[in-house]
């Protein structure tokens, strides 16, 4: 059967394994390190690319889709550093403290690592692993599923990212803005995997922004673990606005403790390709979870949103949202897992995919999944698609609102339910600006 | 002088059935018309061909505002150019916020008229002062656009922002349905209130009792799409006295 996989490689499979073989050794980490990449390489290895006959990966054929695997991304140079620097980022305005990373490689000298408030300790991915820090050693890989394929590569090549600390009790009122530049220059896949832990009774808000300059072919594959701790908070909200040269894989993996409170709002605007993957497990008993996403999709973009959510403990409460507005020939896919063991009684979960369809050609695909092994619990899922109510259109242009603009409020509308529960009200206006810059840029093309 | 409003043998169809049959309609500034007739006269079917609605077809005839034909015109010229229809069953959008919504509205009609546009502080204090008149507390306009309103409350709303868009034609789908006596009398003052030699008015009842709080210059019997029978305001007693019978043989 061995041989037969091989014999079916793909070229981009192809070149996955040269460049494991040639780079591998030369990755960042000592022995442990690398007999974990070794071994997410193996399991990668065993099944290659996922296709549409991989139940998870149905929507998103990777093997057809990836043409290719392009080469693993140069350190930045000081001229990317520029670029990168000088780039308009979104969030700009938030007085966030900045971590950048410039072509999958953290760049401390654009980085705000200064007066680090008492509690949180940030540092670098590619140091962690060179020198062998045991908090890293310790956490890295205790969160990711093991058979994800995207989750294996990441595993497999990582290079960079960064590492976040809040001890017990800290809150860290100043939001973490990692904020990903790629140069778009050359070509490049960037394998960058971060962890952020965050203790007992602590508070802490990241926010995530991908933006791409050129337009060069780009295959970032991003990990995040994230532990948050007994009776802690974290909101965490990212925007993905790279350009449609981009593959973009995206893997959340939280694990959360009792009464833990983890709310996330993910907006996706760019990309040509996009796979967003939430693995969820809700191990301590009284977590509660707010999981909402938009995707603005037009052209033939393609996003998947796959989310897992494990409840292992009683008494956890889960709400998620999905929405997806698609125009032209995109794609709009959601997956949902929620899956109950058998001790997780009490559970309240509910989980709903909506699609606004602005043509014929755009499609929308829901796979809502419930497993549930418990038998006291609250579980619900549903899923809508449908086209602009004419009626509500005919409303608002009975007012004198034109057409576009009538388009306009009535898919904010249908957004704004994903953002209503962002608390930062700054962060919240630079997505609702955002969703506006999207609706605008979709009515000069139709002019 | 041209007529405010000219519906001239006006025919029009829905999925290829004929709804209105040479309906001919003088609407001139300053009066007040009203429109009744049995149901199936194709009364609401009017309001909205002349509003601009999707879906209808006109297949001859034509409507002219001002002496310019409007069927070519999107629902919004027409209600930049001055017509503004009182839904029969006003929408609810959730999503969005009625100042939003009223904002919108308002700025889109001052940009086709060449006007600058309302700041926010401006519309405000705009929608309280006609709010005020209309019994509408400003927590009502908090919520998104009618949404959680009652009929009676969605009329309101309805007045006004026909009060808001000062428009020249007003027409007023079944104003009265859901209303019970004392919000039809908060209503009609709204309405009467924006009675001016400069507007005229469309008012689609099936029932007299709306027309003895907003009093007509003219009324029209409708039914299967034209105009049977025109009269004064005594007309609508007769109705009330003896119903639709002889209309519906009438047209048959």
């Amino acid at each position: 059967m061995g041989e037969n996989v091989t014999a079916n490689r793909t070229p981009a499979e192809i070149g996955l394994a040269e460049a494991f073989a040639q780079l591998g050794g030369k990755l960042p980490g000592n022995s442990d390190v690398k007999a974990k990449r070794e071994e997410a390489f193996a399991r990668f290895g065993s099944v290659g690319l996922p296709h549409r006959r991989v139940e998870a990966w149905r929507y998103t054929d990777l093997k057809s889709l990836q043409r290719e695997a392009l080469p693993l991304a140069a350190p930045p140079s000081a001229e990317a550093k520029t670029a990168a620097w000088n780039a308009q980022t979104l969030f700009a305005g938030l007085g966030a403290r900045r971590l950048v990373i410039v072509d999958g490689t953290v760049v401390p000298a654009l980085s705000d690592l200064d007066g680090l408030e008492p509690g949180l300790t940030v540092s670098t991915m590619a140091a962690g692993l060179s020198e062998g820090d045991p908090f890293v050693a310790s956490h890295l890989g205790t969160v990711a599923p093991v058979d994800d394929p995207a989750v294996e590569l990441n595993t497999a090549f990582m290079g960079d990212g960064v590492v976040i600390r809040v001890a017990d009790g800290a809150t860290i009122e100043r939001p973490i803005h990692l904020v990903f530049v790629a140069t778009g220059d050359v070509p490049a896949s960037t394998f960058v995997r971060s962890l952020a832990v965050v203790g007992n009774g602590a508070k802490l808000t990241l926010v995530e922004s991908h933006q791409a300059l050129g337009d060069a072919a780009y295959q970032p594959n991003i990990g995040l673990e994230l532990v948050v701790g007994d009776d802690s908070q974290v909101d965490y909200v990212t925007c993905l606005q790279e350009g449609t040269a981009s593959q973009h894989l995206a893997s959340l993996m939280t694990a959360l403790g009792a009464r833990a409170v983890f709310n996330h709002f993910s907006l996706t605007t760019g990309g040509a390709v996009v796979r967003n993957q939430l693995f969820l497990k809700l191990n301590g008993e009284g977590a509660c979870v707010d999981i909402r996403g938009a995707n603005l999709l037009r052209g033939n973009q393609h996003a998947d949103t796959t989310l897992v959510a494990d409840h292992l403990a009683p008494g956890c409460q889960a709400r998620e949202v999905f929405k997806s507005v698609l125009a032209d020939e995109s794609r709009g896919i959601f997956q949902g897992k929620i899956s109950v063991a058998p001790d997780a009684q009490k559970t309240d979960a509910k989980m709903m995919a909506q699609a606004l369809l602005l043509s014929e050609t755009a499609e929308f695909d829901s796979k809502p999944e419930l497993e549930i092994f418990a038998d006291d619990v609250q579980c619900g899922h549903g899923t809508t698609a449908g086209a602009l109510d004419e009626d509500l259109r005919f409303y608002l242009m009975a007012r004198g609102i034109p057409a576009g603009e009538a388009e306009s409020l009535l898919i904010q509308a249908f957004v704004g339910e994903t953002l209503e529960n962002i608390s930062h009200e700054g962060l919240k206006a630079v997505l609702m600006d955002v969703v506006a810059d999207w609706l605008r840029a979709g009515g000069e093309g139709h002019a | 002088m041209t007529p405010l409003l000219e519906v001239k043998n006006l025919h029009a169809e829905i999925d290829g059935k004929k709804i209105l049959n040479g309906l001919d309609l003088v609407v001139n500034k300053s009066e007040v018309h009203a429109i009744m007739g049995p149901n199936g006269a194709g009364k609401s079917t009017l309001s909205y061909v002349l509003a601009g609605r999707d879906g209808y077809e006109v297949t001859d005839g034509d409507v002219l505002l001002n002496g310019e034909s409007m069927l070519e015109m999107e629902p919004s010229e027409r209600a930049c150019k001055g017509v503004f229809l009182a839904f029969q069953y006003p929408m609810e959008i959730p999503g969005v916020a009625t100042m939003t919504f009223l904002r919108a509205a308002l700025n889109a009609q001052r940009k086709a008229r060449g006007e600058p546009e309302l700041s926010s502080p401006d519309v405000i204090r705009k929608v309280k002062d006609v709010a005020g008149q209309l019994g509408i507390n400003m927590d009502m306009l908090k919520r998104p656009v009618n949404v959680g309103f009652s009929g009676g409350e969605k009329k309101r709303a309805e007045t006004m922002q026909m009060a808001l868009l000062e428009p020249a034609l007003c027409l007023l789908d079944e104003t009265d349905s859901g209303l019970d006596i004392d919000a039809l009398k908060v209503v009609s003052e709204g309405v009467n209130r924006l009675r001016s030699p400069e507007r005229g008015f469309v008012v689609i009842t099936h029932y007299q009792r709306l027309l003895d709080h907003i009093v007509p210059d003219i009324v029209h019997v409708m039914s299967a799409g034209k105009i049977v029978r025109t009269g004064g305001k005594e007309l609508a007693h007769e109705l009330e006295a003896s119903g639709y019978a002889q209309y519906q043989q009438e047209a048959a």
